[in-house]
């Protein structure tokens, strides 16, 4: 386990950011820590780096206590945070020789080395332009660069792919699975989007009010939740007898006489003997891939 | 602790608040030593004793002092230098980022201190050379052993004085949030130190000791004792009170009046060491000051959550 952490607490002002939160990483896994705004992500990166101490419980990145040995995690472990930040008339290469200054990595290797990542994340060609004349996309690559310059056994990425375009979050995804599966990096990034993260996440955990809801595979927890039909040329008939139904969970009408219904699974006969008897053409029936929302509520009644 | 000392001094020497700061006092300096150095020709006699200390401390015409003018401005240029260097980090969002790097919390505002405290080095000792040049250029001789002497230790006071200002600065920049409260709590320090205290202590002892111009002289020496008093209170007043014994060797902390009340107190220039005596309790109370801003910065930012949101 190159994270270990249990029971952990934190409290900010009377409020319980973290209530209570289990969390385990294997090496070179791909862990997507998920949860809506506020759900205590941050807090949780927060105080793995030994940037804030927890009110309770026990912590282990590397095999280090990062409240007592934070240098030790710090050396190990590369994070971007989510509002990544840059000194701004400083170059792309300056912002990450200072890094590699404060890391300690010799002149020449660091050269090398900022070279290559600003390869990686694409930013090659503006190494030298002052970081003020980026855009949000290039300083999210720049805050990936980053981490890389330092080559860490653990990368920890709030949020990596917040306010980008679907193409460069994609990008930045297949990234991270390139260095997972070629320089052997574990990495643990959040994001309040599943379907964005999905595809790379070896493992999510979901979090709600501090604490773990569910944690497993993605596909284990994208089991399909029901189904979605639309039908066309729908009676208000149909329409009052399709929401009498029990395993219809919700009826719209997103266009006149166009029905889209979402249902259980059992109800899927039901709703083909009441197309046929009303008329309407069943256009589509198709698995309903759950949204993060549905899932953490699905657990969260549990 | 090295690489954040050579970021934030590079930092520093690039700004265009660094240039338009050190630029004014370069060129007052400039302007009052050259019309110190044509005092010297008009007075030959002058030139005798000391002619580089007076450089400092003369004025010549309407001009203030170089000293003076170093006690009033330069303050302003030290407390710029420090007023955004924490919250400017916060606001840019490079604090959890610097903070994640296998670095002491402390020598990232260690490192910043001294950054800043080296700039005010570069600029005094630029400032001392450059009015070498000067007198060297127009006296045709160099300064003197006790004269040499003397200029260490002023350069080291100085730097002391802008130190002070440089750590109420970097507070100013851990206590505020912006950047801009933080700026305007310096410039108010700055305008009530050099000057509003000042008034205030003059209105003061007119009100507690009321003097007449035929006032008795003991009236007039507590007047005079109050007012002083009430300026300790000033980094300026004590830095200028620490600096004068050192730039003028005949000086014995005792105000003018004093001397008109005892007469017979000789007038020749001490030996370096008790001018280091009669302003070493100013020098302490500056040390003391300097080290309580600085503390204060310290502990306030070590304690603080680093969260930006
Ligand atoms: N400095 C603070 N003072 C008080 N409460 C705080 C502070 N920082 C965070 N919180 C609270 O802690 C909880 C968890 O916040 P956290 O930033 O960890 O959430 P998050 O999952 O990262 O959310 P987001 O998706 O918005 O980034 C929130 O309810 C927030 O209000
Ligand atoms: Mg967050």
């Amino acid at each position: 386990m190159i994270v270990e952490a249990k029971g952990l607490r934190k409290q900010y002002n009377g409020v319980w950011a973290l209530d209570g939160l289990d969390l385990a990483i294997e090496e070179r896994e791909i862990y997507g820590l998920l949860g809506p705004n506020g759900s205590g992500k941050t807090t949780t990166i927060l105080i793995l780096l030994g940037l804030t101490e927890p009110s309770a419980g026990e912590v282990r990145v590397c095999g280090h206590d990062p409240v007592r040995e934070p240098l030790a995690v710090k050396r190990l472990v590369g994070y971007m945070p989510e509002k990544v930040g840059f000194y701004e008339e400083l170059s792309a290469f300056e912002n990450l020789r200072f890094i590699t200054r404060l890391n300690g990595i010799p002149e020449g290797e660091a050269r090398q080395r900022i070279l290559e990542a600003l390869e990686q994340v694409g930013l090659k060609d503006v190494a030298h332009r002052p970081v003020a004349t980026f855009s949000h996309g290039m300083r999210q690559r720049l805050g990936l660069a980053d981490v890389l310059v330092k080559k860490p056994r653990l990368a920890i990425l709030d949020e990596p792919t917040s306010g980008i375009d679907p193409e460069g979050a994609a990008q930045i995804l297949d990234l991270i699975r390139l260095l997972r599966d070629e320089a052997g990096m574990t990495v643990l990034l959040s994001s309040h989007l599943l379907h964005q993260v999905q595809r790379v996440c070896d493992r999510v955990g979901i979090l709600h009010r501090g604490r773990m809801v569910a944690e497993g595979r993605v596909a284990e927890l994208t089991a399909p939740g029901g189904f979605v039909a639309v039908l066309a040329q729908a009676s208000p008939i149909l329409r009052a007898r399709l929401e009498a139904a029990e395993w219809a969970l919700a009826v719209e009408e997103p266009r006149p006489g166009e029905l889209q219904v979402t249902l259980a699974e059992e109800g899927r006969p039901e709703l083909l003997r009441f197309a046929a008897e009303e008329g309407a053409l069943l256009l589509e029936l198709r698995p309903k891939e759950p949204t993060l929302e549905e899932i953490y509520l699905r657990y969260f009644r549990e | 602790m090295r690489a954040i000392f050579w970021k934030e001094l590079a930092d520093h020497l690039g700004s265009r608040r660094f240039f338009i700061l050190s630029l004014i006092i370069l060129v007052v300096a400039g302007t009052s030593v050259y019309l110190g150095i044509q005092g010297f020709q008009e007075n030959p006699a002058a030139a005798r004793d000391f002619p580089y200390l007076r450089l400092f401390t003369t004025a010549p015409g309407a001009l203030p002092s170089f000293l003076s003018f170093l006690a009033f401005f330069g303050p302003l240029l030290a407390v710029l230098l420090g007023f955004d260097a924490v919250n400017s980090e916060f606001t840019r969002g490079t604090v959890s980022r610097v903070l994640a790097q296998p670095i002491f919390r402390d020598a990232w505002i260690n490192g910043k201190f001294l950054a800043g405290l080296g700039t005010l080095a570069i600029v005094v000792v630029s400032i001392v050379l450059l009015i070498f040049g000067l007198g060297l250029y127009a006296l045709g001789f160099p300064p003197d052993g006790p004269e040499l002497a003397r200029l260490g230790v002023f350069l080291v006071l100085a730097l002391l004085y802008l130190g002070f200002w440089l750590a109420l600065g970097i507070l100013y920049s851990v206590l505020f949030r912006s950047t801009a409260s933080s700026a305007l709590a310096a410039v108010a320090t700055w305008l009530f130190f050099t000057l509003f205290l000042y008034m205030i202590a003059g209105v003061v002892a007119d009100q507690v000791v009321p003097v007449r111009a035929d006032s008795p002289a003991e009236a007039w020496l507590k007047h005079e004792n109050l007012r002083d008093f009430i300026l300790r209170f000033s980094p300026v007043a004590l830095f200028e009170e620490a600096t004068l014994p050192i730039l003028v060797p005949s000086y014995r902390g005792l105000s003018l009046l004093a001397l008109l009340m005892q007469p017979g107190v000789p007038t020749n220039p001490l030996p370096l060491g008790q001018s280091l005596l009669v302003g070493w309790p100013q020098l302490v109370g500056l040390l003391a000051l300097t080290s309580v801003c600085f503390a204060a910065a310290y502990l306030v930012f070590m304690r603080r959550e680093i969260r930006t949101s």
